[in-house]
C-alpha cells in the first residue's frame, strides 16, 4: 500500500467515526447560498452569519473554539483567539459559497472530526473536553512541517496548517491582534516623516 | 444636468466619448474645458467616491476579513465594481488551452473604470521607448517621439498631481520644475533595498505616483494647463482646492474619498462636469460605431443596461476610450457593407499586437527587519521607492540575452494586518502554535520584502484578439477571443527578474521564500494579468501597417479617435496610465483645433 493511500484510508476511518449527528453524516438539503456579489456595500460593517448562514454543528463549534485557544492562547500581550470569537469567523469562512471556501470546509470539517476521533482514541473524550496537556499532545504531533510528510499525520497536519492560518488571519485582523503586532497605522496625520532614527540605526542605515 | 439618461439626452453633442477611465476622463476633461459639448458613455454604474470609499475600515469589518473571492479577486475593499477577471454575463474566450498562451482580462464596470483601483504608478516613457525598432530592430517605432509628448506629460503631472524626483537616469525622464510633488520619505525596508541594491548596481530611487503629497498649487498651475482660457483656469483652480493632500493612511487601491490620488472620478470628471459641457450616461454598454455613406462616424449604439433597450447617440466626432481591448471589440463589431471587417480596419491590423507587461514576483524574509520598534509605515498608500531599468548599456553592448528592460516595484513595511500577515510562517518557524506562534508573528511582522518586476513586452503576430465566431455576451454582443504567445525576450527577462530579486534578497541578508524560478516560461505571469494591456489599434505613420495616426485618429474614419491604450505601438516597462493620459490630452487638443477649423 502506498503511503498516500494508507494516509487517506486513515483519514477516512477518522471521518467514519463521526457521531451520527454530525452534518457530514446527515446532509439536510438547503438552498445554496450565494456570495456577496460583485457590487457589495463596502462601507458597512459585516457580522459573521449575515451574508450566508454559519454551518458548524455545536460539536464542531466547540472543537474549533478550543483549537483556536490552543493555537493562539491569551498571553501578556493579547487575549486568545477563542476570546475574540475567531472560531465564529472560521465558521463564516468555511460556510462561504466560494470554491476555495467549499474546499476549505471539507478539510476543516474532516479535520475537526479527526481531532475528536484522535482525542477519543487517546483520552476517551472529545478534543474540547481534554486537558491542556492532552491538547498539546495531539497538536504537537500535527503542527510541524515534518508532520505533513509522516504517513500517520499527513492529512491532519494539512488540516492543522490551514486551521492555524485561518486562526491567525482572524486573530491578527482584529483590533487586539493588530495591536499585538505593533501596527500603529490607519490613522490620519498631517505629515509622514518616515522611519524614526532609532529604527534606521538598528537596521544600519544612515538617516537622510 | 451632467448625469443624464437616454431619455434626457441632448441632440447636438460635438463629441461622443466611450469610457470614463484614464483615456476617456482625460479626453472629456480637455474637450469640456474648451467648451466642446461632450457626451460620455460608461458601461458601468455611477460611483460616488465620497460616499462609497472604505477609507478606515479594517479587515475585521469586511466579510471573510477582506480576503479575495471570485466576486472581488483583489480583496473586498478593492475599488472595483462589477469587475475582475470575470464579469458576470460578459465572457471572453481564449484560442488556446496551453500554458503560456493564456490571456487574462481585468475589467471594471463603474464610472472611472480601472482608475479607481490602479496602483497610481505614473512613469513617463523615455525617448528610447518611442523608437524601439530603430534601436534594436524589434517591434515598431511610434510616429511620435518623446519631445512630442513631453509637454503633455508636464500638463498631466500638474493636473493630477504626481510625487517623485528627478534623478537624471538613462531613458527615465526628468520633469521640468513645478511638475512633480515632493516624494515621501522612504520606509525602512525600502531604504534597506536601496542600500543593498547599490552594492549590486541596482539604482533604487523615489517612484512616481499620482498622490498629492501636498495640495496642488492652484495659483500657478491652472494658467499653465489652460493658457488663454480663463474660464477653464477658474474651474480647475477651484477644483484643485477641493482636493485634499494625502493624510498618510489607507491604501490607494480602495480609492480615495478625499481625492488625494488620481482616479478619473476624483480628478477629471468633477471639473469637466463643472464646466457644464459634459453629460454622462452610465449603464450604457457601447457596441457599435455607426458610420454614414461617406464613411464618417455619425454616432454610437449602446445597450441601456437598466432596461435592455438599444439606443443610438450621435455626434460630430466619436472617441473610443473603452480600454484597449474593449475599444477594439467595438470597432470589430461595427460591420457594414462599407466596413466588412469592422470600422477602421482596412489595414487588417485591428486587434493585432496586443501587449501586456512582463511580470514576475519574488519575496523574501529579512532578519534585519525583525522585531523593529512599532512605527507607522502606511505612508502614501503604495511604494515610495522603485528601481528603474539600469542595464541599458549592457544591452547596447550585446551582453544581455533579451531586449528591453524592466523596473522593480517594492513591497515592504508594517502594513495593516490582513489574512496573509501571520499565515504560512512554516517555512520560517517549522510550524508552531501557542505562545510561540504569537512570538513568531510579532517577530516576522513587517520583515518581508516583495519584488515585482514589470517589463517591456515586444509586440508579436501571435498575440492578438478577434471576435469569437460563436460566443455572445448577455446583451447579445459578440465577445473577444484572445491569442497569446511570449517570445524568448519576455521569458528570459522574467528569469532575469527572478535571479536579480534573489540576489537583492540575499544582499539584504534575507531568505528567499520558495525559490527563484529560473525557467522564464514558468516565472512569467500570464498575459494580461499585470493589467497593462495595450495595443490592438496601434498608431503608425503607414496606414497599411497601423490603425491610427500620431493623433490617435483612425486612418480610415477621420472623425473617429481612440484614446485608451489601444494606439500604443510599444509597451515600455513604464506603467501605461500616464502615457494614456498624455496621448489623450494631445488627441483632444487636436480634436478641438480641427473642430474649430470645421475640419471634423
Amino acid at each position: 500500500m502506498t503511503m498516500q493511500r494508507r494516509e487517506s484510508l486513515q483519514w477516512m476511518l477518522a471521518a467514519a467515526t463521526l457521531p451520527a449527528w454530525s452534518p457530514t453524516g446527515a446532509a439536510v438539503p438547503k438552498p445554496r447560498p450565494t456570495g456577496y456579489g460583485t457590487d457589495p456595500n463596502l462601507v458597512k460593517t459585516y457580522r459573521a452569519g449575515e451574508l450566508w448562514p454559519l454551518s458548524f454543528s455545536e460539536r464542531q463549534r466547540r472543537c474549533a473554539e478550543v483549537l483556536c485557544a490552543v493555537i493562539i492562547p491569551a498571553d501578556e500581550h493579547s487575549p486568545s483567539a477563542a476570546e475574540l470569537q475567531v472560531h465564529q469567523f472560521i465558521d463564516e469562512w468555511v460556510s462561504a459559497p466560494y470554491p476555495d471556501h467549499v474546499k476549505d470546509k471539507a478539510l476543516i470539517v474532516q479535520g475537526l472530526a479527526w481531532m475528536d476521533a484522535e482525542a477519543g482514541r487517546r483520552f476517551r473524550k472529545p478534543f474540547a473536553e481534554t486537558s491542556a496537556e492532552q491538547q498539546h499532545a495531539v497538536c504537537d504531533d500535527i503542527c510541524s512541517v515534518a508532520a505533513k510528510t509522516s504517513p500517520r499525520f499527513a492529512r491532519p497536519a494539512r488540516f492543522f496548517a490551514r486551521f492555524r492560518d485561518l486562526t491567525a488571519g482572524g486573530f491578527y485582523t482584529s483590533p487586539q491582534g493588530m495591536k499585538d503586532l505593533g501596527f500603529v497605522g490607519n490613522t490620519p496625520s498631517e505629515t509622514f516623516d518616515g522611519p524614526p532614527a532609532e529604527v534606521l540605526k538598528i537596521v544600519g542605515i544612515r538617516p537622510v | 444636468m451632467p448625469f443624464v439618461t437616454p431619455r434626457t439626452l441632448q441632440k447636438d453633442y460635438d463629441v461622443i466619448v466611450v469610457g470614463s477611465g484614464a483615456g476617456g476622463g482625460q479626453t472629456a476633461y480637455t474637450l469640456a474645458m474648451e467648451g466642446v459639448k461632450v457626451l460620455m458613455l460608461e458601461a458601468g454604474r455611477n460611483y460616488d467616491i465620497a460616499a462609497e470609499t472604505p477609507m478606515f475600515q479594517t479587515y475585521a469589518d469586511a466579510p471573510l476579513r477582506g480576503a479575495g473571492t471570485p466576486d472581488k479577486p483583489f480583496g473586498f475593499y478593492d475599488a472595483t465594481i462589477d469587475g475582475g477577471w470575470a464579469v458576470p454575463g460578459e465572457p471572453y474566450t481564449r484560442a488556446s488551452k496551453e500554458d503560456g498562451r493564456q490571456f487574462e482580462w481585468w475589467r471594471a464596470r463603474m464610472l472611472g473604470g480601472r482608475t479607481n483601483h490602479w496602483g497610481r504608478i505614473a512613469l513617463r516613457n523615455g525617448p528610447y521607448d518611442f523608437k524601439p525598432h530603430s534601436r534594436d530592430g524589434l517591434g515598431f517605432d511610434w510616429p511620435i517621439g518623446y519631445e512630442d509628448l513631453a509637454p503633455y506629460y508636464d500638463k498631466v503631472e500638474m493636473l493630477i498631481g504626481v510625487y517623485g524626483s528627478n534623478e537624471g537616469l538613462e531613458n527615465t525622464p526628468d520633469s521640468p520644475d513645478g511638475c512633480l510633488l515632493p516624494p515621501p520619505a522612504a520606509r525602512v525596508g525600502e531604504r534597506l533595498v536601496q542600500q543593498r541594491g547599490a552594492t549590486l548596481g541596482v539604482p533604487v530611487v523615489p517612484i512616481h505616483r499620482a498622490v498629492l503629497t501636498r495640495p496642488l498649487d492652484h495659483k500657478t498651475i491652472p494658467a499653465k494647463l489652460h493658457p488663454g482660457n480663463e474660464r477653464a483656469q477658474r474651474i480647475i483652480a477651484q477644483d484643485m482646492q477641493a482636493r485634499a493632500a494625502c493624510f498618510w493612511a489607507t491604501p490607494c487601491s480602495r480609492g480615495c474619498s478625499i481625492r488625494a490620488t488620481y482616479q478619473s472620478t476624483a480628478v477629471h470628471l468633477p471639473p469637466a462636469l463643472a464646466s457644464g459641457a459634459l453629460d454622462i450616461v452610465c449603464n450604457a454598454m457601447a457596441y457599435e460605431v455607426v458610420t454614414d455613406k461617406a464613411g464618417k462616424a455619425t454616432g454610437v449604439r449602446f445597450v441601456d443596461k437598466t432596461n435592455g433597450q438599444h439606443e443610438l447617440v450621435t455626434g460630430r466626432v466619436v472617441v473610443l476610450a473603452a480600454s484597449a481591448c474593449e475599444s477594439v471589440r467595438i470597432l470589430l463589431n461595427s460591420k457594414s457593407a462599407q466596413f466588412l471587417h469592422g470600422v477602421a480596419n482596412s489595414s487588417g491590423k485591428l486587434g493585432r499586437y496586443v501587449m501586456d507587461t512582463v511580470g514576475s514576483d519574488l519575496g523574501g524574509q529579512i532578519p534585519l527587519l525583525e522585531n523593529l520598534p512599532p512605527h507607522n509605515e502606511d505612508g502614501a498608500g503604495g511604494s515610495h521607492l522603485y528601481a528603474p531599468w539600469w542595464l541599458y548599456q549592457q544591452q547596447a553592448k550585446g551582453q544581455m540575452n533579451f531586449a528591453r528592460g524592466y523596473h522593480i516595484e517594492l513591497g515592504t513595511g508594517r502594513r495593516m494586518p490582513s489574512m496573509g500577515t501571520a499565515a504560512e510562517l512554516e517555512w520560517l518557524n517549522g510550524g508552531t502554535y501557542g505562545r510561540q506562534l504569537k512570538a513568531d508573528a510579532r517577530r516576522y511582522y513587517g520583515s518581508f520584502a516583495y519584488f515585482s518586476g514589470r517589463g517591456e513586452m515586444i509586440p508579436n503576430e501571435q498575440s492578438y484578439c478577434e471576435i469569437d465566431p460563436a460566443v455572445k455576451d448577455k446583451w447579445g454582443i459578440p465577445v473577444l477571443r484572445f491569442h497569446w504567445q511570449w517570445s524568448d525576450h519576455e521569458t528570459r527577462q522574467a528569469a532575469h527578474m527572478q535571479k536579480t530579486f534573489a540576489e537583492i534578497i540575499e544582499a539584504m541578508g534575507g531568505k528567499v521564500q520558495g525559490k527563484a524560478e529560473l525557467d522564464g516560461r514558468k516565472a512569467i505571469a500570464a498575459g494580461g494579468s499585470i493589467i497593462h494591456e495595450v495595443g490592438g489599434a496601434i498608431m503608425g505613420s503607414d496606414p497599411q501597417r497601423s490603425v491610427t495616426n500620431a493623433f490617435c485618429q483612425t486612418w480610415d474614419v477621420k472623425n473617429l479617435f481612440i484614446t485608451d491604450g489601444a494606439p500604443f505601438a510599444s509597451n515600455a516597462d513604464k506603467n501605461p496610465t500616464l502615457t494614456i493620459m498624455a496621448l489623450a490630452w494631445r488627441a483632444a487638443d487636436h480634436i478641438v483645433e480641427r473642430l474649430r477649423r470645421k475640419e471634423l
